[in-house]
C-alpha cells in the first residue's frame, strides 16, 4: 500500500486573497476563446460525418441476395432494455417461398419503438443471424407516436442490404442438395 | 419407479458427503436427492419410463469399499480407514443403483473429460440452428453444452442431412438433424401411450427417428413426446414458432378436461395464454397429460365468450345483475342447475344460494368413454366437489337429462332457474318451456340457454381466476390466475356472494379466496382446519372419502387410480386422517 | 400658431422622452441579441443567424451579413413575447402578479431622465449636459430609484405563491440591501473630490468649490484630465462589484439562479410578462454600464489627458455623444464577458462579501478620503 503524504497547502499571497488576478486571467481565458473559431455544424445544410461503428436507428438488413436475414429468434427482443422491439414470429411460407423453406423462421410482424430506445446496440451485438444493424440514420421524427413505431416494412427500407461474408443458410440448402454419402 | 414406497434407506457417498437414499434408487435420482442444485446431467434418462442408457451424458465415477477377495476382510488404508476401490472407467448413473458403501463423484477431471467428449460428439451433426429452433430456453442440449462443451468444434467435415419439417403426427413436427437419438419418445409411446410407433432406423451416424411405415404419432397423448425431448427434434406443431419460451409465465393449474385432474402448468405472455404442458404430481398424471387437455384454452378467446353482465339484454353493472338475482330468487320456486365444472369455492356459494332460496338442486352429467389413462369417464373436473360442500348428494344420471326439472316447469312448480354453464336445450327443456320461467344464466360462453336468460352473468374460464378442484381420487388441487379475464368480469365468487349474502339479510363481504376457505373449513367436515387457499400443497391434498364410498362413480382403472383399491384404502378411516394430517 | 409656439416647451419634452424611451428599449433589445451573440462566440458557437426580414434581409452581401450577425433577431425575439399565449397560473396573487414586470421595468426607464449622454455647448459658450433633466441630485435620484426596480422582483416572488419565485424573490432583496450601502459608500468619494464645498484661502477668502454637487454632469467634467479610475481605483472596484450585484447579473445572479431556483423571481411568468423582465434587467446593465462610464470612465471625454478631438460644434456634440455610447457598450460587453468568467457565487459567500468585505472596505475608503481630502485642504489653503 502506498504510504500516504500530506502536502502543505500554500498560504495564499495577498494578490491571491483579492482573486483580482485569477478574474483577470479567466477573462483572458474567455476572451481568447472568443476569437476562436467556432465549431458549430450548420446543421441541415452541413452534415456530420458519420464514423462506421456509430450506434444509430435500429434497422433490419437483407442479405446480398436481397432475401430477409431476421428468422425472429427473438433475442433482440428478450436483450432490449427498454423493451421497444416486439417481434411476431411465424414460419415461411414454403409455397410463396420454396428457396427459403430450409429456413423455416422469419417474423411475421417486426416492431421497434423509437420512443423507447435508447440505441444502446445491444440488439445488434445479440442477433445471431447479423440481421439487425444500428445504421447512421440519427434524426427521427414523427407527428404520432404510431408513426414513430417502424414495422418491418420500414425497418428493411431504413436497412438496405448489407454485404454478408457467412452465407449461413445458402451453405445449409447446398449441403441439404448435396445430401449424405449414405 | 415410485420413491415413497421403498422403505429401506441405506448410505452412500456422493462427492465425499455421506447421503442417506432409498435401496435400489438409481444414482442420477440419489444425486438429485443431494439438493443444492446438484445434478448428473442426462439426455435419456426419464424418471417415469425406463432407464435406456444411450445417451451416456451421465457418467459418474464409482467406487466401493475394497475387501478382501479371499477372505472378505475389509481392506484398510494406514489411517484404519476402509480403501474404496476405484472403477477405471466412469459409469453411466442412471443404470447404476445405488448399494450401501457405494462411492461417487460426479464432478472428478474424468467425469467432466467424458461429458466433455459426449456433448463433442452429440454436437457433430446437431445443426447449431438454436436461433430457429423452438426448444431454444429449455434445450437441454443448448444447457449442458454451455455447462459442458468445449466452446468450439473440431469438426471440419461435413454434417449429415437428414429430414427436416418431417409431420410425424397431427399435432408433432420432427427436425431428425436435432435429434440425438435419446430413444425417450420411442419409450413413452411404447411404455406409457401403448401406441408403439416410433423407431430408430438406419445404423451409426445415420441412425434417424421416424414412425414406422403406414403409422402416424396420433394418439392422444403424442404432445408428451414433445415436452420430454431434450433437444428441439419434435415440437409441437401448434406451438410452433409462437413465442419464445423464455418470454413465457408459468402458472400452476389443473386441467379440466376429465375427473382425473392432471397438474399442468399454463404458459403465458402478457395475458395471452401460449400453451399447457403437463406438471408432475406423482400421484395423480405422473409427468403427462392428453393432447386434446393442452388446446382446451383455446376457448379463452372465442367469439362467444360473455363478457356483459345483462339484464334482459342490456349490459348492467355487478351490482345491479346481482341485485336483479337476489329479487328473482327470494321469490322461491327455485330450480338451480348446478355445474360440476365450477370450482369448490363456487359450489360452495350455489350450495349457500340454493339452501337460502330453497332451491331443488339438479347437476348434469358429463360421461364419456375413458382411455384408461388420463382421461377418466367423467368429463368434468369437480364432481367431487359437488358432494364434499354439499351441493348434491347423489350422483347425477348417467342420461344428461333434466326431465324432473323439465315436469317442475310444465307444472308450474319452477318460477326461476338458476342455470351454471350448461345449455338447458340440449338436456330436455326446450325454449318455449324456458320462455314460461325467469331465467339466470352463469357462465363463460354464449349457448341458447343464455340467449332467452333474463339474467347473464359472465363467468371466468379456469385460467383466469383462482380456485380448487376435487379429483377423482378425492385430491383438492389449486390452481392460480394465469391470465387477466374479460375487462369488467369479477371472479365468479365476489358475484356469488353478492347474491348469497342479502339472501341470508347479510352484508356482502369483500372476499379473498382464503377468506372463503375460512367459510368452507367451518362448514366442510372434509377440510382440515388447518388448510388455507394459499398455502396448499403444490402436489394437493387427498380428502377424507370415506362418506362418499357407497356412491358409485363411473371412473374405471385408469393411469394413477384404481377404484376397488381406493374405496379399500379409504373404508380404513384411521389411515385417511392421518394422511391428511400429515400432508396438511 | 401661436398656440404651437407656446405649447411647444410642454411638448418638447414628451418628444424627447419617447424619442429616449425608443432607443433606450432598442438598446435593450439588442443587448439581448449582444448577449446571446457573445456568449456563443465565447463558447465556441455561432449564436442566432438565421433570422431574416423581408426586403432588407435580402439585400445582396449586406442581408446575409446581417442576418449572420443575428441583426433581425430582437425582431423575431419580440414579437415571439408578443404572440405567444398569455399563461397564468391559477394559483397567483393576479394584481400584483401583472404589476411585478412593470415595477421592475419603470425605474430603470425613470433614471434615464438624469442620466447625461453627451455635451454640447449653447449660444453663452458654456458647456451643457445633454440630458432629459439636468439635475444637481442626478447620483442620488439614480440610486434611490433604481434600488426600486427590486420591488419588482420581489413582488414577483410573493405574488407567484410558489416556492421557487418566493426564494428568489427573498435572495433579491437581502442582496439588494448588502450591497446598495457598499454601492453608495464607494461613490461618495468620488463626489466629494468633484464637488469640493469651497473654502477659505490663507488671507480668509472665500474661494468657491465646485458647483456640480452630486451631478453627474459635473463628475464628467471633472474627468477632463484624468478619469477617476486611475486615482480611485478601490472606489471603481468597489462600485463595479456592487452593480453586478445590484443588476443581479453573473455571478450575482442569486435571484435567477437556475440551477437551484429553476427560474427564480420568474419561474411563473411567461410570454410578454417574462419579456418585460427580461427587458428591465437588460434596461439595468445599460443603465449601470452608463453610470459607470458617467463616474469612472471619464463620461464622454476622449482619453485621459488628451483633449476631445472634436470641436464645440453639433459635430462635436454628436461625436461626444457616440464615444460615449462606445464606452457604454463596452461595458455592456464586459458584464456578459464577465457572466461567462466567474462562475456563480453561493449565497452565504454573497452575503459575506457584501458583508465583510465590501462594506469595510468602502467605509475605510470613505474615511480615507476623507481625511486625504482634510489634509489636502488645509495644506493647500
Amino acid at each position: 500500500m502506498a504510504k500516504t503524504k500530506v502536502l502543505e497547502r500554500k498560504p495564499l499571497s495577498f494578490a491571491e486573497k483579492t482573486f483580482l488576478p485569477q478574474i483577470v486571467t479567466g477573462l483572458k481565458t474567455t476572451f481568447t476563446s472568443m476569437l476562436q473559431k467556432g465549431v458549430t455544424l450548420q446543421y441541415p445544410e452541413e452534415r456530420p460525418t458519420i464514423p462506421d461503428n456509430y450506434r444509430g436507428v435500429p434497422t433490419l438488413v437483407k442479405d446480398p441476395n436481397g432475401r430477409e436475414k431476421c428468422v425472429s429468434c427473438q433475442l433482440c427482443e428478450f436483450v432490449c432494455p427498454p423493451k421497444a422491439i416486439r417481434i411476431t414470429p411465424g414460419a415461411i411460407d414454403t409455397d410463396a417461398e420454396p428457396e427459403r423453406a430450409h429456413v423455416e423462421k422469419a417474423p411475421q410482424e417486426f416492431d421497434i419503438n423509437m420512443l423507447r430506445c435508447i440505441y444502446c446496440g445491444l440488439c445488434q451485438e445479440v442477433c445471431p443471424e447479423e440481421a439487425i444493424f444500428l445504421q447512421d440514420i440519427f434524426s427521427l421524427s414523427g407527428y404520432s407516436r404510431e408513426e414513430m413505431i417502424n414495422n418491418k416494412q420500414k425497418l428493411y427500407e431504413l436497412g438496405g442490404t448489407l454485404p454478408d461474408k457467412h452465407f449461413k443458410w445458402d451453405k445449409k440448402k447446398s449441403a441439404e442438395a448435396a445430401g449424405n454419402a449414405h | 419407479m415410485n420413491i415413497q414406497s421403498i422403505v429401506e434407506n441405506i448410505t452412500i457417498n456422493i462427492d465425499g458427503q455421506d447421503v442417506e437414499v432409498p435401496k435400489g434408487i438409481n444414482i442420477i435420482e440419489a444425486v438429485k436427492m443431494v439438493g443444492k442444485g446438484k445434478e448428473v446431467p442426462h439426455y435419456c434418462y426419464h424418471p417415469k419410463l425406463s432407464v435406456a442408457g444411450n445417451c451416456r451424458m451421465c457418467m459418474v465415477e464409482m467406487g466401493m469399499p475394497m475387501r478382501d477377495r479371499g477372505t472378505g476382510e475389509p481392506i484398510l488404508d494406514e489411517n484404519g480407514v476402509q480403501k474404496i476401490g476405484w472403477m477405471p472407467k466412469p459409469t453411466i448413473g442412471c443404470a447404476t443403483n445405488a448399494s450401501p458403501g457405494m462411492h461417487i463423484r460426479t464432478n472428478s477431471e474424468m467425469v467432466k473429460e467424458s461429458r466433455n467428449g459426449v456433448t463433442e460428439f452429440l454436437l457433430i451433426n446437431h445443426p447449431l440452428d438454436c436461433p430457429i429452433c423452438d426448444q431454444a430456453g429449455e434445450c437441454r442440449l443448448q444447457e449442458f453444452s454451455a455447462e459442458h462443451g468445449r466452446g468450439y468444434s473440431r469438426f471440419i467435415e461435413k454434417k449429415n442431412v437428414k429430414p427436416k419439417r418431417t409431420t410425424l403426427g397431427p399435432r408433432v413436427t420432427l427436425d431428425d438433424e436435432r435429434c440425438i437419438l435419446c430413444s425417450r419418445c420411442i419409450r413413452f409411446s411404447k411404455e406409457v401411450a401403448g401406441d408403439d410407433v416410433l423407431g430408430f432406423v438406419d445404423r451409426g451416424t445415420y441412425s434417424t427417428l421416424t414412425c414406422f411405415p403406414g403409422k402416424e404419432l396420433s394418439h392422444n397423448y403424442s404432445l408428451n413426446t414433445v415436452d420430454i425431448c431434450p433437444v428441439g427434434a419434435l415440437t409441437s406443431t401448434d406451438f410452433r414458432f409462437k413465442m419464445r419460451v423464455w418470454f413465457l409465465k408459468r402458472t400452476h393449474s389443473i386441467c379440466t378436461e376429465s375427473s382425473v385432474g392432471a397438474n399442468t402448468e399454463i404458459w403465458s405472455r402478457e395475458g395471452k395464454i401460449y400453451r399447457i404442458t403437463p406438471r408432475r404430481n406423482d400421484a395423480v398424471n405422473d409427468t403427462w397429460m392428453t393432447d386434446s387437455g393442452r388446446v382446451l384454452y383455446k376457448a379463452i378467446e372465442s367469439d362467444d365468450r360473455l363478457t356483459q353482465y345483462t339484464i334482459e339484454g342490456v349490459h348492467k353493472t355487478v351490482d345491479e345483475v346481482a341485485a336483479a338475482a337476489v329479487e328473482l330468487l327470494q321469490a322461491r320456486e327455485v330450480a338451480l342447475v348446478a355445474s360440476a365444472h365450477s370450482s369448490v369455492e363456487e359450489q360452495f356459494f350455489y350450495q349457500s344460494i340454493a339452501q337460502r332460496s330453497g332451491a331443488t338442486v339438479s347437476l348434469v352429467s358429463h360421461y364419456a368413454e375413458g382411455d384408461g389413462l388420463l382421461l377418466s369417464e367423467d368429463r368434468t373436473p369437480n364432481l367431487r366437489g359437488a358432494l364434499v360442500t354439499g351441493l348434491i348428494h347423489q350422483l347425477p344420471e348417467r342420461e344428461a337429462k333434466l326431465e324432473a326439472l323439465a315436469r317442475d316447469i310444465n307444472s308450474g312448480a319452477v318460477k326461476t332457474i338458476f342455470v351454471v354453464n350448461e345449455d338447458l336445450t340440449k338436456l330436455g327443456i326446450h325454449k318455449e318451456m324456458l320462455a314460461k320461467v325467469k331465467v339466470i344464466y352463469v357462465g363463460t360462453h354464449a349457448n341458447e340457454t343464455s340467449e332467452v336468460a333474463n339474467v347473464v352473468i359472465p363467468s371466468l374460464m379456469v385460467y383466469e381466476k383462482d380456485g380448487t378442484f376435487i379429483n377423482q381420487s378425492f385430491r383438492v388441487q389449486r390452481f392460480k390466475t394465469a391470465v387477466p379475464g374479460p375487462r369488467g368480469v369479477l371472479s365468479d365468487f365476489h358475484v356469488l356472494e353478492r347474491i348469497a349474502a342479502p339472501l341470508a339479510q347479510e352484508k356482502v363481504a369483500p372476499l379473498s379466496i382464503d377468506d372463503v376457505w375460512e367459510r368452507m373449513v367451518s362448514r366442510i367436515a372434509q377440510f382440515d382446519a388447518a388448510i388455507r387457499w394459499s398455502a396448499l400443497p403444490e402436489e394437493g391434498v387427498a380428502l377424507d372419502a370415506s362418506a362418499f364410498l357407497d356412491l358409485n362413480f363411473v371412473e374405471s382403472k385408469n393411469l394413477k387410480f384404481d377404484p376397488v383399491a381406493f374405496k379399500e384404502t379409504s373404508a380404513a378411516p384411521a389411515e385417511t386422517s392421518a394422511t391428511i394430517a400429515t400432508e396438511a | 400658431m401661436e398656440f404651437l409656439d407656446a405649447s411647444l416647451p410642454y411638448i418638447m419634452p414628451i418628444v424627447y422622452a419617447v424619442l429616449m424611451i425608443s432607443v433606450f428599449m432598442g438598446l435593450c433589445s439588442y443587448s439581448v441579441l449582444a448577449e446571446r451573440k457573445v456568449s456563443s462566440w465565447i463558447q465556441g458557437r455561432v449564436g442566432p443567424n438565421r433570422t431574416r426580414v423581408p426586403l432588407v434581409g435580402h439585400i445582396p452581401i449586406l442581408g446575409n451579413v446581417m442576418t449572420g450577425l443575428g441583426l433581425f433577431q430582437p425582431v423575431a425575439d419580440g414579437l415571439k413575447f408578443l404572440f405567444k399565449e398569455e399563461i397564468v397560473p391559477g394559483h397567483v396573487n393576479k394584481g400584483y402578479y401583472y404589476l411585478a414586470p412593470i415595477i421592475a421595468l419603470a425605474p430603470a426607464l425613470t433614471t434615464m431622465v438624469v442620466l447625461p449622454f453627451g455635451r454640447y455647448v449653447d449660444a453663452d459658450g458654456i458647456t451643457q449636459p445633454l440630458v432629459l433633466a439636468n439635475v444637481d441630485l442626478g447620483m442620488l435620484i439614480i440610486l434611490g430609484i433604481s434600488s426600486l426596480g427590486v420591488y419588482g422582483i420581489v413582488l414577483a416572488g410573493w405574488s407567484s405563491n410558489s416556492k421557487y419565485p418566493f426564494l428568489g424573490g427573498v435572495r433579491a432583496s437581502a442582496q439588494m440591501i448588502s450591497y446598495e450601502l457598499a454601492m453608495g459608500l464607494a461613490l461618495l468619494p468620488v463626489f466629494m473630490w468633484a464637488a469640493s464645498p469651497g473654502y477659505y484661502d490663507s488671507e480668509g477668502l472665500f474661494v468657491e468649490g465646485s458647483r456640480y454637487g452630486m451631478s453627474l454632469f459635473g463628475v464628467v467634467q471633472s474627468q477632463q484630465a484624468a478619469w477617476t479610475i486611475l486615482w480611485q481605483p478601490l472606489s471603481a472596484l468597489l462600485f463595479l462589484v456592487a452593480l453586478f450585484a445590484e443588476t443581479n447579473r453573473l455571478p450575482f445572479d442569486m435571484a435567477e439562479s437556475e440551477t437551484d431556483l429553476v427560474g427564480g423571481f420568474h419561474t411563473e411568468y411567461g410570454c410578454f410578462k417574462f419579456g418585460l423582465f427580461f427587458v428591465a434587467e437588460y434596461a439595468h446593465i445599460i443603465m449601470g454600464s452608463g453610470i459607470f462610464v458617467l463616474l469612472f470612465l471619464g463620461g464622454w471625454n476622449f482619453l485621459p489627458w488628451v483633449a476631445d478631438p472634436w470641436g464645440d460644434g453639433i459635430f462635436g456634440s454628436v461625436l461626444s455623444v457616440a464615444w460615449f455610447m462606445a464606452k457604454v457598450f463596452f461595458m455592456i460587453f464586459f458584464f456578459i464577458w464577465m457572466r461567462w468568467t466567474l462562475p456563480r457565487f453561493r449565497y452565504d459567500q454573497v452575503m459575506s462579501l457584501g458583508w465583510k468585505i465590501l462594506l469595510p472596505l468602502a467605509v475605510g475608503n470613505l474615511v480615507l478620503n476623507t481625511i486625504i481630502i482634510a489634509l489636502y485642504d488645509t495644506l493647500t489653503r
